[in-house]
């Protein structure tokens, strides 16, 4: 069993393969073998969680307000280059 | 041509300023935000967008539609940040960086996990409340260098595609899921580090 693993991914491999798995960038042959010590190791279940949770976080940030008159400054200085040029 | 884009490009050529308003109020702040990781301040950053602004009405009757206009402006507000930043010195060749996802202190001598994430939550089964880790998010991508942030910030916050900030940021499809996977396995350790973790 443990000749297997050995042949197969560590754990310190695994993680280095988590952004090619979510973004599909893996071979048939690499992402089965990730699945597969996926399947077996719980630490690097929760740290592919937690990676997602990472993402699903990044989707929920706010954009910045934009400080009071910076449309129309800006739409301003439009008119100025559109009638200037 | 996208059919937004099409009656923007056509209002805008006609110098329609609600056209232009409305691309203003769509993407300055991502524009600022993106600007503002090749240069010094925010005051310089909104200086190299407002540059870009200026590029696009002098540019709109050249503009054929082979990108989206979002693409078009994100570029061109990237060539002007980075003019900028070459003003500042600040200009860096790209770093992709070669820290690994985990230190490797957290593996044993068989590349197996010695200290394993910790749950990020008491509760079995549940997951933190994005919205809620979102917050703190915001700030802790600000310590990401420069290169990385840029990338998580058009990927993962502005929910670009791979090849739309490939095109944008001029980087080959390697390097972007290099800089992707950097930062956020960057920002992972840092949450975990900030829940008290390891």
């Amino acid at each position: 069993m443990l000749f297997r693993r050995r042949r197969s991914l560590v754990c310190r491999q695994a993680v280095e393969l988590m952004t090619d798995y979510l973004e599909d960038a893996l071979s048939p042959r690499g992402r089965d073998r990730l699945e597969a010590h996926l399947a077996e190791c719980p630490h690097c279940t929760e740290y592919l969680a937690q990676i997602r949770d990472v993402i699903a976080a990044a989707g929920h940030v706010e954009p910045d307000d934009l400080p009071s008159g910076t449309v129309d400054g800006l739409v301003d200085l439009y008119r100025t280059w559109r009638t200037g040029t | 041509m996208h059919g937004d884009d099409a009656d923007l490009v056509r209002r805008l050529r006609a110098g329609d300023e609600a056209a232009f308003a409305v691309l203003v109020r769509r993407y300055q702040a991502q524009l600022v935000r993106l600007a503002s990781t090749f240069v010094s301040s925010r005051a310089v950053a909104e200086e190299a967008v407002q540059e870009a602004w200026l590029g696009v009405v002098r540019g709109i009757e050249r503009f054929e539609g082979r990108a989206s206009i979002r693409t078009w402006l994100f570029r061109i507000v990237v060539n002007q940040a980075r003019t900028a930043g070459v003003r500042e010195h600040r200009s860096i060749p790209l770093d992709l960086g070669d820290e690994a996802a985990v230190p490797a202190g957290r593996f044993d001598r068989d590349g197996d996990w010695a200290t394993p994430p910790g749950q990020w939550t008491d509760e079995v089964d549940a997951r933190l409340d994005a919205k809620a880790l979102a917050g703190r998010l915001k700030d802790l991508v600000l310590e990401l260098p420069a290169a990385q942030r840029q990338v998580f910030t058009l990927r993962d916050i502005e929910h670009m595609g791979a090849d739309e900030v490939c095109e944008i940021l001029g980087l080959t499809e390697g390097n972007q899921r290099v800089l992707l996977h950097r930062a956020r396995s960057r920002l992972r350790g840092m949450l975990e580090a900030e829940m008290g973790g390891v």
